[in-house]
């Protein structure tokens, strides 16, 4: 059997019903836009330091569009029990969970692209370096997918997923280093800093972007790549230990 | 046991042995052993809560066994459900396709993720959703579906890829009477055109009707299985009559106990008594003690033992008590055999 018949299929089931639905395309619109917005009235910054936010406003948009919608979509399918359909379906669970989360991570790195739209119109963006860039918003998003993934897979009701997502993103938001420097973080929180996959993809972003970050890239790509491996193994383990057992 | 067939492929397409599976301190199946022959129509009955759908799930990999093995189409189960995965079809309690797309999609869909290519699937979706009588509801979202319909696409679903061997989850149940004699229709079709059907559901008769082989779990243990005439032959020798009367008396079955010391009386629910015996039952000496006793008798009929009395004299449960609780929590129904 063509396995990849079975994993384009769920992705573009996914996509259909639920990425490309108007009120999550608006809600990819509307939110970086908010994000942008919020961060101009709170700092009082010009239009000159829109590049310094624009790092920060595409990882959240990442982080939030990606952890919300997939976290949701799991818990729904398995609250509905429609999940079991694709359980016993004969294809590996580890090729499963990707074709479920791919959609997301399209999602994710399409809705980081509109902040970096917007800012087209309103600053120079040709001394960004989209070789790191780009690379960075679809690791971003790939860890954060698995983050809701994990998420997912941890809890029963939408609802947990929700409030469950909150508690990772909103510490994860502040203390990665995207809106104030690590270094100015109370030394005794800073590890927790350390232990956020967003850190990592965060210092990519400020570098590739204002030439800022802390860490090289090749160390932020490979601490990336760890996480994501980690999440994601860590969720198949918990569907393999609660959902099929 | 089938012994194997001369090509040295076995004539069973499931075989079962030790199969246990605990929740905690709570043993759901307690080593269950059977084999279901390549393209027989095997039927799982049980209570509610008996260990049934545990027992299912474990079959299509939903599951994981905490002992026991379980061998699909010659395929160890137990190291790799995945492998056996393509040769079945599973349609399990609930009718669990996607609100959002349309019957046709949710078809297609379902081939998808078994392989099928894009021509192959929607010609076998428009081929099903007309045999089901779906096709004017076929680009129709899911979620409009009626309770009978979602049963038929889920049902179309479980089959689009021509399983060998196909798992229904009490496929009847909470549906109007059409639609579940439609179901049956199907059920005994795929029979005759060789799928390998394992059947739970709550309706005796249904079962009685349909299968050719009929295991019953209780409390986790499959405690009888055979065929429907050898299962059904101890009650043949029995006669029962069913008495419905109108007015409540008091201790009724007591009485005609101590009255009748060679008849069993069971009450079946208020104003309705069934009387068995291994001889004749002398209706008219029982109609007219029921009047004295103050009960104005409407009807006394002459039943035909069947499976459920064999369920009964089982599992000790009324089979009329377990499918209203079934429908009850399942909602509606759609009723048994007709």
């Amino acid at each position: 059997m063509n396995k990849w018949i079975a994993f384009w299929n769920i992705l573009a089931k996914d996509m259909r019903t639920y990425y490309l639905k108007p009120p999550n395309i608006s809600w990819g619109l509307i939110f970086p836009l908010a994000w942008t917005g919020m961060f101009f009235v709170k700092s009082g910054a010009d239009q000159e330091d829109m590049l310094t936010l624009l790092p920060g406003v595409v990882a959240v948009s990442i982080l939030f569009g990606t952890t919300s919608l997939l976290s949701v979509t799991v818990t729904f399918e398995k609250k509905n029990r429609s999940f079991e359909r694709l359980l016993i379906a004969p294809i590996s669970l580890r090729l499963l969970m990707l074709a479920k989360t791919s959609g997301a991570i399209l999602f994710g790195s399409i809705n980081a692209f509109v902040p970096v739209i917007l800012a087209l119109f309103f600053v120079d963006l040709s001394q960004v370096a989209w070789g790191a860039f780009v690379p960075a918003i679809v690791l971003v998003a790939v860890a954060s997918t698995f983050l809701g993934l994990f998420i997912a897979v941890a809890v029963s009701e939408v609802f947990e997923a929700q409030t469950f997502s909150n508690f990772f993103r909103f510490p994860m938001m502040f203390l990665c280093g995207l809106f104030f420097p690590i270094s100015q973080i109370p030394i005794y929180i800073r590890p927790l800093s350390y232990i956020a996959p967003l850190t990592y993809g965060a210092d990519i972003l400020n570098g590739a972007v204002y030439d800022a970050n802390v860490m090289p890239y090749a160390l932020d790509f490979a601490i990336l790549v760890a996480f994501c491996a980690v999440l994601f193994t860590a969720s198949l383990w918990q569907i393999k230990r609660r959902w099929i057992a | 046991m089938t012994e194997p067939t001369n090509s040295g492929e076995s004539q069973e397409a499931i075989v079962v042995q030790g199969l246990v599976k605990r929740f905690g301190d709570v043993t759901a199946v307690e080593s269950a052993s059977f084999s279901v022959g390549r393209g027989e129509l095997f039927g799982f009955l049980g209570p509610n809560g008996a260990g049934k759908t545990t027992t299912i799930n474990m079959l299509t990999g939903l599951a994981r066994p905490d002992a026991g093995t379980i061998s699909i189409g010659g395929i160890d189960c137990t190291r790799d459900p995945k492998a056996a995965q393509h040769l079945t079809g599973v349609v399990i309690d609930e009718s669990n396709l996607y609100a959002e797309l349309t019957g046709f999609d949710n078809l297609c869909f379902c081939a998808a993720l078994h392989g099928m290519r894009k021509a192959e699937r929607k010609a076998e979706a428009r081929r099903l959703l007309e045999s089901f009588g779906l096709s004017e509801a076929a680009h129709r979202k899911f979620a409009g579906y009626s309770k009978g319909m979602k049963r038929k696409l889920t049902i179309a679903a479980g089959i689009i890829h021509r399983p060998e061997i196909l798992f229904l989850d009490e496929p009847t149940t909470g549906i109007d009477v059409a639609s579940a004699r439609q179901i049956r229709q199907l059920i005994a079709d795929l029979r005759r055109h060789g799928t390998t059907v394992f059947l739970t559901t709550h309706y005796i008769e249904e079962a009685e009707r349909l299968c050719d082989r009929i295991a019953f779990i209780v409390a986790g243990r499959t405690v009888r299985i055979d065929t429907v005439e050898n299962l059904v032959q101890p009650v043949k020798q029995k006669h029962v009559v069913q008495i419905s009367y109108a007015s409540a008396v008091e201790n009724i079955q007591t009485r005609l106990s101590e009255a009748f010391p060679d008849l069993e009386f069971r009450t079946l629910s208020e104003g309705s008594i069934q009387v068995t015996a291994r001889a004749g039952i002398p209706v008219g000496p029982l109609v007219r003690f029921l009047e004295e006793q103050g009960a104005e008798v409407a009807e006394a009929r002459r039943m035909r033992p069947s499976l459920e009395d064999v369920f009964v004299e089982i599992t000790g449960i009324e089979a009329d008590a377990m499918r209203k609780e079934k429908e009850k929590s399942g909602g509606g129904g759609g009723g048994g055999a007709s």
